[in-house]
């Protein structure tokens, strides 16, 4: 009977990635709804001495694939990993990142097993009443509607945005084993390391070899972030007329670096040659979406509104508190941005360095 | 030696998104386009097709007017165009929809030399699933993330993008790679390929045509097929009324700090 939540863990060059704590944090919750463990999957060269720290967050077992052949991910030795753990030890639910890996290996995986995989959720539910009270507070779905939901549905109810985030989906998997997801990073919330937990260590040997590669890695190269599109940042902090002048723009690219975003102006900024003609937003500019828009110094005319007013979150930060920004922005900081760009900035530091040291 | 390309029809996500009251999209109201990463995808074996000469088929499964930008793909270039379409492929999810196109795409034919293109993922949907589940039953290497690639011989060299940098692949034919936005700039169509994008040959592959291949299973194909199923499907949360903080003091921006780490930015 298949049984059990694995967590597929991300490693990079022996670097557990902070999305596999997250992914272990939120099994350790469903798995308490489901009366079942936590297990993770760690794979890579060398990497047993790693598991403790998946324990530290939850996972009551951890399986050990280790051979030469995992040291760097490819597709194909990888996906062969997880069928032979599949196979073997019958998982009710399987999680991976919705990274660039997790995202590469999960549909191969489902594709050979033959089960249903869901991509990128944002939330993971066994519990149905737990369900309902998410529906009822995030949706407007009729009460009727959510009361006639199964309360003994067992399987797990996996949310997600699609259509560009515009319409949300409850997916589920019922007749097949397991139950796979990748789950976007930074999304589900990160539990206590306790490094008193324990757990059993379990070395897998899935019987890998070179012979499993199909492909060649000729170099792996580590990048740091170059500037990016603008329409494609996730993260903008903009200025406008308030900022001042050309090297007014230099706080706010400090702070755009810190969040890992990227510096945008209104029309005032390029008109007056402050910045490039490239990062203007607005009507004559480009049309962004980013999940944070940081408007410094912006009063928010029409013309600027239609190119960033579908921004998921808005943040504005000006001395008139009735200019049009401050009344569309989901936050408004009344005051002066020389001042508070830098504040913020530190403040971001400071969150980062506690939270790292955690 | 050829290249078959896999693209799809897709709503227009980047403008205005209409919602119905039941929370289902309203496409309808929604201009079409074809994927933006597939359009990547048809420019790379375009330019594979401008060096070596070779042929480039481009597939499609959806409903009959997908035919349409099967059109503007000959006009871009390509020499064949396959649509799959039948009432039994319908409500498929990403399973039952990489059955049905590996099916099409065996029935085109993979050959030694031959290379298999997607995007990397549909505006739609988002999952990203399809192009490595053709990969798996059609049992090729895949490569996905492409942001640059090489071809010579029988040798591909890919650059596939991670997170925090990239990696350089090399792979053999035949293969399946996905493409990403940073490869290239798709073409445009020119006048005179929109008048030869008529006399090219456009195929449809229905249920009857693709049946017998082992993948077409009505089982594993379809809505009834699906191992993944809506539960239910509303709006997103509505945007809560906005919030105001007075001061420029090192309170308020340690409370932003918090607010932007609970929002997961941080």
């Amino acid at each position: 009977m298949s049984k059990d939540i694995y967590v597929v863990v991300e490693q990079r060059n022996g670097n557990i990635q902070k999305v596999t704590y997250e992914l272990i944090s939120e099994a350790t919750k469903l798995a308490a709804d489901l009366g079942e463990q936590v297990v993770a999957v760690l794979m890579g060269y060398k990497i047993a001495d790693k598991a403790q720290s998946l324990i530290h967050y939850g996972a009551q077992k951890v399986l050990v694939l280790d051979a030469p052949v995992l040291e760097h991910y490819t597709t194909e030795p990888y996906v062969r990993g997880i069928e032979y753990v599949i196979k073997n030890y019958e998982p009710n639910i399987v999680l991976f990142g919705a990274s660039s890996i997790g995202r590469d290996m999960a549909p191969r995986i489902a594709g050979r097993v033959h089960t249903g995989l869901t991509a990128d959720c944002t939330r993971l539910d066994v519990e149905v009443s737990k369900y309902q009270e998410y529906l009822r507070k995030a949706t407007n779905l009729p009460e009727e509607k959510i009361m006639a939901l199964d309360t003994s549905d067992r399987n797990l109810k996996m949310t997600r945005p699609a259509f560009g985030g515009n319409v949300m989906a409850t997916i589920v998997c019922r007749n097949y084993r397991p139950q796979m997801a990748t789950v976007r990073p930074g999304v589900m919330e990160l539990g206590e390391k306790d490094t008193s937990r324990t757990g059993e260590v379990v070395m897998v040997d899935a019987g890998l070899t070179e012979a499993d590669m199909n492909v060649e890695i000729l170099d792996v190269v580590k990048q740091t972030k170059k500037a990016v599109d603008i329409t494609d940042a996730k993260i903008l902090v903009s200025g406008g007329r308030g900022v001042g002048g050309p090297e007014g723009y230099n706080p706010l690219r400090e702070l755009a670096a810190e969040l890992g975003g990227e510096v945008s102006s209104s029309r005032i900024g390029v008109d007056s040659g402050w910045i490039e003609k490239d990062r203007q937003v607005g009507q004559t500019g480009k049309t962004v979406h980013p999940e944070l828009y940081i408007a410094c110094g912006i009063s928010g005319a029409i013309q600027h509104q239609a190119g960033m007013e579908d921004s998921e979150f808005i943040l504005a930060i000006n001395t008139d508190k009735f200019c049009p920004m401050m009344q569309l922005a989901d936050l408004g900081i009344v005051g002066d941005l020389k001042k508070i760009v830098p504040a913020l900035t530190e403040a971001v530091k400071a969150y980062k360095a506690k939270k790292a040291a955690l | 030696m050829k290249i078959i390309v896999s693209i799809k029809q897709v709503p227009d996500t980047s403008g205005k998104v209409a919602v119905n009251p039941d929370g289902t999209l309203n496409r309808a109201s929604m201009q079409t386009i074809t994927n933006p990463d597939d359009m990547n995808a048809l420019e790379a074996a375009l330019k594979i097709k401008d060096e070596t000469g070779c042929k480039v088929v481009v597939v499609t499964m959806g409903p009959p007017p997908a035919a349409g930008m099967l059109r503007e793909a000959l006009a871009m270039g390509a020499d064949e165009a396959v649509l799959v379409s039948a009432r039994e492929f319908g409500g498929s999810d990403t399973y039952a929809t990489s059955q049905i196109i590996a099916a099409a795409i065996n029935r085109i034919g993979v050959e030694k030399n031959d290379i298999v293109m997607c995007g990397r993922q549909a505006i739609d949907g988002d999952t990203a699933q399809v192009g490595p589940q053709i990969a798996e039953k059609l049992h090729l290497p895949q490569v996905t993330y492409a942001a640059d690639i090489h071809k010579d011989g029988d040798t591909i060299t890919v650059k596939r993008m991670l997170e925090d940098g990239y990696m350089t692949i090399k792979v053999k034919t035949p293969c399946l790679l996905t493409c990403i936005k940073e490869l290239n700039e798709p073409r445009y169509m020119s006048v005179s390929g929109v008048f030869e994008a008529y006399s090219k040959p456009l195929t449809t592959f229905d249920y009857e045509a693709l049946k017998d291949d082992p993948l077409i299973d009505k089982s594993t194909i379809g809505l009834s097929g699906s191992p993944t199923n809506i539960l239910t499907s509303f709006t997103p949360p509505q945007k809560g009324a906005g919030m105001m903080l007075e001061g420029a003091d090192k309170a308020t921006c340690e409370k932003l700090a918090e607010i932007l780490a609970k929002k997961h930015i941080i």
